[in-house]
């Protein structure tokens, strides 16, 4: 380091940084704050932003007052689902695309990067029509389609398997290794850290996905937690404590996942994005 | 470049049934994709081409379908809910785009430093960005209440005798979300932003320094014309994702009060799943496309002029 910033310069730098972060995160303070608050108390002023009395009971009725835990198990199971097949159907398609020589590749890779320009509400009332034909509407199996074959996926990891030296895949065909073994002995763990990138935006995605559950779900068992928030927004609207604390427990596994992840978020975004 | 002629390799399984090297070549590399292809065949371009038919015709989905020409067309171009819908999308796209390029770039200037705890930092800004938006809505709702919410609190307190009501008001629905929208995604494009910053080689930073620039005409006449291709990326992405932008603005409004919010997207949602007009919503969703790709081939035209540069 050439230069050291005076100890004053870095203080300033703290203190505006510390501020910034704090207006960021204000609402999802306040909302940590109201859940642990009655109703009557939520707006009062001035805010009492660490309850001295905290409403531990709102952690208690969510689950008591709308089968939450019905719909956090909904929405791990389909989450789940869904990653395993486009971590296997993505890293598959990705080295065919990255690594496989053969007639109308770049034709067929050209209509899958277009389809990531193809912005969703085009297709998705045909989409809902063909599901709703073979009986798939309100049924947890069309979200776990809708998500599992996205495009972005075999984009990303496309990308990576570019990288992969080819020297090294020559090597083992020279040693006889068929492509398939070449894929899962070689390639597969070359790939590893853009299939975590991948699991963890799979995750999120599918963990915080609205409108797919809103089109397609109509039983209350088959619901996921996104569209427990709502069931409760709409049925309970002044209980601004629960919908609150029913947020809170919302954002807890994505906040569990990114907190672990979160330098992989980050090189995904970076490298996604820029060199995409 | 992949070494295209295999020599001294075993004799390929596919010799010995008479295929020749390149078809199998094919066929394997076709194995590799078809999986995922079929799914994604089947679930996404399958509807768009459907879409592409639907938008010609009238359809609820029950009785037969119609050839309809251009009646779609000319019925939503006439619709005066879905001419209010482009020019809010407009003013919705460039107010977010103009600010979030603004804030983010602002933000990863001051997150880029060599300092402890840095991380801690770049996570809080980024964390709203991958909250849900359902979460995120019911919050803002309740911080943007008129009589009681936080924001108008604060308003009260700093002299605004009487500050909007926001999701209530028809006025003031859009710019509240507006500014949800930017606070949601800033720190998605500040992490893009970060990474060009990161990308700036120290030695031209520091000749600027030894010269006596100080930080400010550093920034400008050093970091800021290497920022060209970041903070083009940037807009580009920002204004195809604002044009598409449904999620978070339903879970916001629902496109109301009235049709205050109703952006094309929203539109397109209500001639879909309220009015179940398959023509129309193809229709009015076929306009979106068309905006979309024209943004998307003009970022790819100027990308390669970039480049070539």
């Amino acid at each position: 380091m050439p230069n050291k910033t005076p100890a004053w310069k870095k203080a300033i730098l703290y203190a505006v940084l510390i501020l910034i972060c704090v207006v960021t995160l204000l609402p999802l303070i306040w909302m940590l704050s109201a859940s642990l608050k009655l109703d009557k108390d939520v707006f009062r002023i001035p805010i009492e932003w660490i309850p001295s009395d905290p409403a531990w009971s709102n952690y208690q009725r969510i689950w008591e007052q709308v089968p939450m835990l019905r719909f956090t198990f909904n929405t791990f199971k389909v989450t789940v689902i869904t990653t395993v097949i486009q971590v296997f159907t993505c890293s598959f398609a990705a080295y065919g695309f990255a690594k496989c020589q053969f007639r109308g590749r770049n034709v067929l890779f050209l209509i899958y990067v277009a389809t990531i320009a193809v912005p969703w509400q085009v297709y998705m009332l045909p989409q809902y029509t063909m599901m709703n034909a073979v009986h798939l509407v309100d049924t947890h199996a069309v979200l776990i389609l809708l998500h599992s074959f996205d495009a972005f996926g075999v984009f990303l990891l496309r990308q990576f398997c570019m990288g992969i030296p080819n020297e090294l895949l020559e090597a083992a065909r020279i040693d006889g290794l068929s492509e398939y073994g070449i894929y899962r002995k070689i390639a597969l763990p070359q790939m590893g850290p853009s299939i975590a990138t991948l699991v963890i935006f799979t995750f999120v995605t599918n963990w915080n996905d609205f409108m797919g559950p809103m089109i397609y779900l109509n039983s209350t068992e088959l619901k996921t937690v996104q569209l427990g928030i709502r069931m409760f927004m709409g049925q309970y609207s002044t209980e601004y404590g629960l919908i609150m604390a029913a947020s809170v427990v919302s954002l807890i596994p994505v906040v569990i996942v990114f907190l672990m992840f979160q330098k992989k978020f980050v090189q995904g975004i970076a490298t996604s994005g820029l060199k995409g | 470049m992949a070494v295209k002629e295999k020599t001294g390799r075993r004799a390929p399984s596919g010799q010995r049934t008479g295929m020749t090297l390149r078809r199998r070549r094919t066929l394997v590399g076709m194995s590799f994709i078809t999986p995922n292809f079929v799914g994604f065949f089947v679930l996404n371009l399958i509807p768009i081409l459907f879409a592409l038919l639907l938008c010609f015709n009238k359809w609820d989905g029950f009785n037969p379908m119609e050839f309809a020409g251009l009646d779609n067309f000319k019925y939503i171009f006439t619709h005066k809910v879905f001419q209010q819908a482009v020019i809010k999308t407009l003013v919705f796209t460039m107010c977010s785009v103009a600010i979030t390029t603004m804030l983010s770039l602002g933000l990863a200037v001051l997150i880029n430093q060599k300092i402890k705890g840095i991380g801690i930092f770049r996570t809080a800004i980024f964390f709203p960005y991958v909250a849900s938006v359902v979460a995120v809505a019911a919050v803002w709702q309740m911080l943007f209440q008129k009589d009681m919410g936080l924001v108008n609190e604060v308003l009260r307190a700093i002299g605004v005798a009487d500050p909007p009501g926001w999701f209530a008001s028809t006025k003031w629905a859009l710019p509240a979300v507006i500014i949800v929208n930017i606070w949601k995604n800033m720190g998605y494009y500040m992490i893009i932003y970060l990474a060009a910053l990161q990308d700036i080689p120290t030695s031209l930073v520091e000749a600027g320094m030894i010269d006596g620039a100080n930080a400010w005409q550093r920034f400008w006449r050093i970091k800021w014309p290497l920022l060209g291709n970041a903070t083009f990326f940037v807009v580009m992405m920002l204004t195809i994702n604002c044009f598409k932008s449904f999620d978070l603005i339903y879970a916001l409004t629902e496109g109301g009060p009235g049709t205050a919010t109703t952006l094309l997207s929203q539109y397109i949602y209500n001639q879909s799943f309220i009015s179940w007009d398959y023509g129309r919503a193809s229709a009015a969703a076929m306009v979106l496309f068309a905006i979309v790709a024209v943004i998307t081939l003009f970022q790819f035209r100027l990308e390669k002029k970039f480049s070539n540069n």
